[in-house]
């Protein structure tokens, strides 16, 4: 990658301003019933050794058999990222000892992978995009887990995750920044999660990142890089880059070289470190696995793959700035979850676009935030918060009065026709009752009116007036134009 | 007076159904053998009682009219293929107290149809070796002696103990299994007949892998018939292993009477290699002769890439072997042996636990797979596997049905007459057979004869792809031709 | 090529197998004579030959995604030299 060195992105050190090279390698958990070589449960947590087969427990004679659906989800997501789906590929075995690894070797993809180069349009806060290259997708077998905290001189060893299917998802070094990692990864788990091939649950570790992080003065070739292994959110990961990124920073201006090893970031210390156990030079011995045979599709099985995926997040983010005019931020703020995008179409659909947006950002959004609440589960359904748009575009309520309908909506449910009805919230465009309440404030208010005439500005305040007197119930253009006559205020 | 284990498998069969015994009676006839032939080592395990259970089981079955195919035939399983509840060593200590919990696919087709099992049968460890002098439990001592001489002999190997068992009458018929000759060398050297099937014909499922991409069952029994019979059952289409072919099982007794008037049988000129006794190649031209009288075609073919078989065999097999065995690490089950931490456990374990043939091939497999060597060796031999595949799709391609050659390079030699240093020596005995597993084809070992010195000499058959039954045709041909071999008499009861 | 000494021990300890002091010469001599049988391979001329990765040729099978195994913990760690409450045990592993 020859992109401009973007000057902002530089991290100054005490000598000189360097630039951090990033890539990662993502592993996300294939959505699937069973494990990606045998017929044992995928579920998360359960007893130890309750979701494993005797093939996940490398039992001599047992042989793997691979899961069909694992294979389309793979290709599914290579669709997505817009990748080269290789009609052949091949699974190779890696060998190494580990006790979470009972065959000594993991089944994973070397040479020739299932997906080849593909790429993500990552968005930036500040508005602008970059690109970010995929170099491959393959598939790979999980580890059992290893639990050190049992025992002061054993570790207790548990399969129930080892065979779970991966996708090892490879960039190349093309981010900059920790916030361009963040975005990357964010970008990437919205793809998974609108696709439905992993469900980019980092707190379940459905989703976790192996980060490359290299420094160097712009323009010099690249630097080493260390490579900081299971970061498993995308708040550490930022954290992960910017603490090694100013290790290696250090190390160089006070005249040291950075050795190539596998780091550990530690959180709660804010620092990376070594990691002992995978010091030792690596020698993993790939080959392909005699017990498995290429695996090989035609384009019918891609095409009929492709026919069958979802609109993804960066046409729908096109389409919503095209059909409903709204602005690239707000359009990206609704895709980014594919629930929140469904429920604003359904908001959307026959209705002003920008208003829609404006209430499912502004107001669900905002109190979703306030009681850590999925979309999936808001009170207000989008049918309801559809009706009150409706409301205030038939004149039957105001702005303010929605949102007081929305709480109640919220807070306590109903239909909200029959509430503005049994409630008494209709507002009023009776002409006659509204004048009344302006002649009353006209009246009161002769040194006000006076000045008006001088200070249009003033016309806020007397509308506020009314509506105040009204209980908000007056139909605010009713309110602007009998004043505007009564005030003798152009326009 | 015949005894009723001196039966064939087929006579056996045929005397249940016709009631002239019992599946009990022929069990126990079996069971008292074996108690009496301990001294040969063939079985690592009897499970007499099991075999009791089974045969009276099988009783009920002919009683009521609802026999299956193998009802009441007493089988030993060679110690290889996992037997639910019965401990599976495959020869080694490193598994002394494995007791699987799940039944492999060929033994559980045996069991299915009726078979009886008789005990788990000595081999060389995890099938490494060609004279069953590597298993772990001690040596198997060939029922057969050169005239005059009470020298013991080795029956062969890696299928050592099934071979033996089946030449002494301790079983009507024996599993084997076949990586580089495992199951035709050792026929070849116990007056016996064995046949390795196509890659892929038998489910590897539950048998303990040695070289996956080489391995295949099959049986060792007395006759070529028997064989046949054997095989119609361990084989079949099996769902969990994806190397397993989904082709229905032929029936292969029928395939035995064929002849082969009309076929054409392939002597392919490589095999006449440099040293080989004169005795191995006046019985193959023999077996030429026997088949040209039986109406075949003989037809001088050759196998350019023949030479090159073994020592790519010898890169192919350990690379394999030392992954596959990577398993053994003392977590799961079997051996383990404490150390300070957990590498040291791992090495301490696996030391003790692999004998010295299987240590040498992990060695050797770690080797050829490791930074820098990969595609000098392995992916080389992958290729030279490619070419010795190719060699044979031509001669089929030119009209060849079968090809013949020698089993083995010489007769059965004695127990600790190849412990050289050379590992070599001792994989040479591989030669004739290796080709077959490189290439994924089927091969049976029929006697033909013995050599001066009173020992069994076997020729080889080579088949197409799933071609099984044109090797039990051409097979029976030559063993009706040779005569059924005169097995030892039973010194050693 | 051959392997000295060195090699044995690195490649003993790729393949966690412990090799004594004593083993190690043997075992040179042992891997050396099987390198020297197979050295014949390396004449071979091989260029455009693919490698053989199955060796009959026919589509992989394969599984639907259903769950038919799982429950048996108890087999699972039934032959494990040492268990608890179902796991595994083993000497502790620092990372
Ligand atoms: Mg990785
Ligand atoms: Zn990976």
């Amino acid at each position: 990658m020859t992109a401009p060195v973007n000057p902002k992105k530089l991290i100054k050190g005490g000598l000189h301003d360097w630039e951090v090279v990033i890539g990662m390698e993502i592993h996300a958990q294939v959505t699937s019933r069973s494990k990606l070589f045998s017929g044992a449960s995928t579920e998360f947590g359960g007893e130890p050794n309750d979701h494993v087969s005797l093939v996940d427990a490398a039992m001599p004679g047992m042989l793997p058999v691979i899961n069909a659906e694992c294979v389309a989800q793979a290709v599914r997501t290579g669709l997505g990222l817009k990748a080269r789906i290789n009609h052949r590929s091949v699974f190779d075995r890696k060998n190494y000892f580990y006790p979470d690894l009972p065959q000594g070797y993991q089944i994973s993809q070397f040479k020739d992978p299932i997906v080849g180069e593909g790429e993500v349009i990552v968005d930036l806060p500040d508005g602008t995009s970059i690109t970010v290259g995929v170099e491959r997708l393959h598939l790979e077998q999980d580890a059992g887990k290893s639990l050190h905290d049992q025992n002061p001189t054993q570790s207790f060893v548990d399969l129930n995750r080892s065979g779970v299917a991966l996708m090892e998802i490879v960039s190349r070094p093309d981010l900059r920044s920790s916030e361009e990692a963040r975005a990357y990864v964010t970008k990437l788990r919205t793809i998974l999660r609108y696709l439905g091939t992993c469900d980019g649950d980092m707190e379940k570790g459905s989703l976790r990142a192996d980060v490359n992080v290299s420094v160097r003065k712009p323009g010099d070739p690249l630097g080493t890089r260390c490579e900081i292994k299971n970061v498993n959110s995308i708040r550490f990961i930022g954290q992960a880059i910017e603490t090694e990124a100013r290790r290696q920073i250090a190390i160089i201006e006070d005249g040291g070289t950075i050795s190539q090893e596998t780091r550990l970031f530690d959180p709660a210390k804010g620092e990376t470190r070594s990691m002992r156990s995978k010091e030792e030079a690596h020698d993993y011995r790939y080959f392909p696995d005699p017990d498995l045979l290429p695996l090989e599709f035609d384009q019918a099985y891609v095409d009929a793959l492709a026919a069958g995926l979802p609109e993804l997040p960066d046409a729908k983010k096109a389409r919503f700035i095209a059909d409903y005019g709204l602005s690239a931020y707000d359009a990206g703020v609704l895709v980014a979850e594919r629930a929140s995008a469904d429920y604003f179409e359904a908001v959307a659909k026959g209705r002003d676009g920008k208003v829609a947006a404006n209430w499912v950002i502004n107001e669900l959004f905002g109190r979703l935030n306030k009681e850590s609440l999925t979309i999936e589960s808001s009170p207000v359904s989008a049918d309801r918060l559809g009706a009150i748009v409706d409301l205030i575009a038939e004149g039957v309520i105001s702005g303010k009065i929605a949102k007081d309908l929305f709480e109640i909506v919220w807070s306590e449910g109903g239909d909200p026709r029959a509430l503005v009805e049994s409630r008494g919230l209709r507002q009023v465009t009776d002409t006659g009752a509204i004048e009344a309440a302006v002649d009353e404030i006209i009246a009161r208010n002769p040194d006000k009116v006076a000045q008006a005439k001088e200070k249009p500005t003033l016309l806020g305040w007397f509308v506020g007036q009314t509506m105040k007197a009204t209980g908000g119930k007056a139909n605010p253009a009713a309110v602007n134009a009998l004043l505007k006559a009564k005030l003798g205020i152009e326009g | 007076m015949t005894t009723l284990n001196d039966l064939t498998l087929a006579q056996a069969r045929d005397g249940l159904k016709a009631k002239d015994f019992s599946a009990v009676e022929l069990a126990q006839a079996h069971i008292g053998a074996i108690a009496a032939a301990r001294s040969l080592n063939a079985y690592l395990l009897e499970t007499p009682e099991r075999a009791l259970e089974m045969a009276a089981v099988a009783d009920t079955k002919i009683a009521a009219g609802e026999a299956r195919p193998l009802e009441g035939l007493p089988l030993g399983i060679k110690d290889l293929f996992c037997t639910h509840g019965v401990t599976t060593t495959a020869g080694s200590k490193i598994l002394e107290t494995f007791q699987p919990h799940y039944e492999s696919a060929v033994s559980h087709n045996l069991w299915r149809d009726g078979a009886v099992m008789l005990g788990k049968l000595n081999l060389d460890e995890f099938a490494m070796g060609s004279s069953n002098e590597t298993s772990a439990y001690g040596s198997v001592i060939s029922p057969w002696r050169r005239t005059g001489s009470d020298a013991p002999l080795v029956p062969g190997g890696s299928s050592g103990g099934s071979a033996a068992a089946v030449a002494a009458r301790l079983c009507l018929g024996a599993t084997a299994t076949d990586t580089g000759g495992s199951i035709r060398q050792p026929a070849a050297f116990t007056g016996t007949v064995g046949i390795k099937p196509t890659y892929g014909r038998c489910s590897r499922w539950g048998t303990v892998a040695f070289a996956s991409s080489l391995d295949q069952a099959g049986p060792i029994a007395r006759t070529v018939r028997d064989c046949a019979i054997l095989l119609a059952s361990m084989a079949g289409p099996d769902a969990r292993d994806t190397t397993c072919a989904d082709l229905a099982v032929p029936d292969f007794e029928a395939a035995v009477s064929r002849g082969v008037k009309g076929l054409t049988i392939g002597i392919p000129k490589e095999y006449r290699v440099e040293g080989m006794p004169a005795e191995i190649q006046a019985l193959w031209d023999q077996g030429a002769d026997w088949l040209r009288a039986a109406g075949a075609t003989i037809r001088e073919i050759s196998l350019p890439h023949t030479k090159l078989a073994l020592p790519a065999y010898y890169i192919v097999a350990p690379a394999e072997a030392s992954s596959n065995l990577a398993r053994y690490d003392g977590v799961r089950y079997g051996l383990r042996v404490p150390g300070r931490d957990i590498a040291e456990m791992y090495e301490k374990t696996r030391a003790a636990g692999f004998g010295r043939e299987v240590k040498r091939r992990i060695m050797i497999g770690t080797y050829v797979l490791s930074a820098g060597y990969y595609d000098a060796y392995y992916v080389r031999a992958q290729k030279i596997r490619t070419l010795i595949k190719r060699d044979f799709e031509e001669a089929y391609a030119a009209g060849v049905d079968a090809i013949l050659t020698p089993a083995t390079p010489s007769a059965a030699f004695g127990i600790g007459e190849k412990a050289s240093a050379d590992p070599v020596e001792m994989y040479l005995n591989d030669v004739f057979t290796v080709t077959v597993n490189m290439a994924g084809l089927p091969g049976i070992a029929v006697p033909a004869g013995l050599d001066a010195q009173g020992l069994p000499l076997g020729l080889q058959l080579i088949g197409r792809p799933f071609d099984e039954e044109t090797l039990f045709a051409t097979a029976q041909v030559i063993e009706e031709a040779a005569g059924r071999t005169v097995l030892p008499p039973a010194w050693w009861a | 090529m051959s392997v000295d000494a060195n090699t044995v021990r690195r490649i003993a300890h790729l393949a966690r197998i412990a090799v004594s002091e004593e083993e190690v010469a043997p075992l040179q001599d042992e891997l050396n004579a099987i390198l020297a049988f197979v050295e014949q391979l390396g004449a071979v001329d091989v260029s455009g030959i693919e490698p053989m990765t199955s060796v009959t040729p026919m589509a992989m099978k394969k599984r639907e995604d259903v769950v038919t195994e799982g429950g048996r913990a108890r087999d699972v760690v039934f032959n494990a030299p040492e268990t608890e409450d179902h796991y595994f045990l083993v000497p502790k592993v620092v990372e």
